[in-house]
């Protein structure tokens, strides 16, 4: 197993660990998912059909609109949430989101783009405070 | 109030603004003097609407916002969500945060065209507005600065009549960073929508302003509604200039270096490849939403017109989304009458995506949905709907066939 250390712009939430769930699509809880499910339901999303909760998801940006701002808190509260989400870059509203619903979110990665620096079903560590993310690779 | 002297739902609001304000290096707080807040309870569900209920129990000094602070479209109107196959328990979750809002001295406006019907910001404004249809909007048409704020962030900003000053409340921040050149001029809604998706999946940033150039007509509100929202919708983005139109790019150079940026063109074949990807001549249509954003009264007219001697199928429903406000003109004008007398349904208050889609889909047995509006058959795909987008007129022409015409 190789471990890496990964820097980022100091996040929100609190230190998680759990295993990635990683695509270079785009991100926004009222276009891509069935939040009743726990999967991504956007047909032409890349992680269609595939369940996001408890992971610790990897995507490139955010999109759409504002809603996501309540729907993290809400996904958190009935346990169907991700415990984290790592952006290349996120916008306001996932920011706020995190913020109001404690969930783990970073951004803004040093090494370059994180949708390649982390692979699916790694076990990913977020340290929010310090703007580091450890990666465990089983490759 | 970050010390609580104030109560704790301004601590909240503080402490909610100091994460997202470290988040985005933010070195101080702004005042604003406007706040608009997406709250349906679609969104927010249970838990959201106890936590505003929580903050509604507090002492009237310690609950009430400091600045005007408005709704955007809630997701049930009462008259009619029974016909829509709505829940009671949807209506009734409604009405508690109904309750909760005005408690907290929200002026329950339940619209997103704030900036045609309500009052409309002015240049140079710090707003702490939700709905990107509205940000985009208020930014790129009439020069105030407010970031996307999602409806905790917007109530945090009501109850402290401040926001964190990143993003668009920063003049360095508001130049254009990518331009594009348009090789056909918008005819109708329509168009216009799907220029902003063009231009916005191009774009696909926040941090990004695009600059539009060689638009040669000057187009109404309705038209850069359409324009921003789908923009925003496709894009993320909440800023953009049309050269020559809008307030901050009066020329191209005011925006941007125009040597510095690679220009991307955008033609007919553009628009003709985005249209065809939503829809097919002759699919079977459940319902037709003209909705994303709410209609004003001059599209409100304009459909009343088009539906004429008309008749909706009756296997197909048509719906039209508009504000209270624009409702009560349209009511008043006899609009609504013509509407509903082809066998339409307007609703106000609301929009079709806020109102557990989902639900209604599966309570209705709509699966085929067609819309005028690009922002909205966008965002339906992940409802499970399958979205087909025309014009008001085709729309029309394809309730009444019941069929994409």
């Amino acid at each position: 197993m190789a471990t890496r250390t990964l820097k980022c712009h100091v996040g929100i939430g609190p230190e998680s660990t759990g295993k990635a769930l990683v695509t270079d699509d785009n991100f926004s809880a009222r276009y891509d998912l069935d939040r009743i499910k726990g999967i991504f339901s956007r047909p032409q999303h890349k992680l269609a059909g595939q369940s996001y909760v408890d992971k610790i998801l990897v995507v490139n940006t955010a999109k759409g609109g504002v809603a996501t701002a309540w729907m993290l808190h809400e996904m958190a509260a009935r346990g169907m949430a991700p415990i984290a989400i790592l952006f290349n870059r996120s916008n306001p509203i996932l920011a706020q989101g995190g913020a109001f619903a404690n969930m783990t979110l970073c951004d803004r990665f040093k090494d370059g783009d994180v949708t390649q620096l982390i692979k699916t079903d790694d076990t990913v560590t977020v340290i929010p405070s310090k703007g580091e993310v450890i990666v465990d690779s089983q490759r | 109030m970050l010390n609580g002297e104030f109560g704790w739902p301004r601590q909240w609001a503080m402490q909610h603004m100091l994460q997202v304000g470290n988040f985005f290096d933010a070195d101080h707080l702004v005042e604003v003097t406007q706040a608009h807040m997406m709250a349906d309870t679609e969104s927010m569900g249970i838990a959201g609407v106890e936590f505003v209920e929580k903050m509604a129990a507090y002492p009237e000094q310690e609950r009430l916002v400091r600045i005007p602070m408005i709704t955007d479209p809630r997701g049930i109107d009462f008259e009619h969500y029974q016909t829509l196959k709505q829940t009671d328990d949807m209506a009734d979750l409604e009405r508690r945060a109904i309750d909760a809002f005005e408690a907290l001295g929200i002026l329950m406006t339940n619209t997103c065209i704030n900036y045609q019907t309500i009052m409309p910001p002015v240049r140079g404004e710090h707003l702490a507005y939700g709905d990107t249809g509205v940000v985009i909007y208020c930014n790129s048409v009439l020069g105030a600065h407010s970031n996307f704020e999602g409806g905790p962030s917007a109530l945090a900003a009501g109850l402290t009549g401040r926001t964190p000053c990143y993003g668009l409340h920063l003049k360095e921040n508001r130049r254009a960073t990518i331009r594009f050149e348009v090789n056909y001029q918008p005819t109708n809604l329509t168009e216009w929508g799907a220029l902003g998706a063009l231009v916005g999946k191009h774009t696909c940033s926040y941090w990004d302003v695009p600059v539009i150039d060689e638009i040669s007509l000057t187009p109404s509100s309705d038209d850069l509604k359409h324009l921003g929202a789908a923009m925003a919708s496709y894009g993320s983005v909440p800023l953009y200039h049309l050269v020559g139109i809008t307030p901050e790019a009066p020329t191209l150079s005011a925006v941007c270096n125009p040597d510095s940026l690679p220009v991307i063109q955008i033609t007919e074949s553009d628009f003709e490849q985005f249209f065809a990807s939503y829809g097919n001549t002759g699919d079977k249509i459940d319902v037709v939403v003209f909705s994303a954003p709410q209609l004003s009264l001059v599209e409100m007219s304009e459909l009343a017109t088009l539906l004429k001697d008309k008749r909706v199928h009756p296997d197909t429903t048509l719906l039209a989304v508009t504000s209270p406000v624009v409702a009560a003109d349209a009511h008043r004008m006899g609009i609504s009458k013509k509407i509903e007398n082809a066998g339409g349904l307007v609703l106000q208050g609301m929009c079709f995506y806020q109102s557990y889609a989902r639900e209604m889909a599966e309570a209705n047995g709509w699966t085929t949905l067609m819309s005028n509006s690009a922002k909205l058959v966008n965002i339906i795909g992940g409802y499970g709907y399958k979205p087909a987008l025309a014009s008001m007129k085709k729309c029309i022409a394809s309730a009444v066939a019941g069929k994409i015409i």
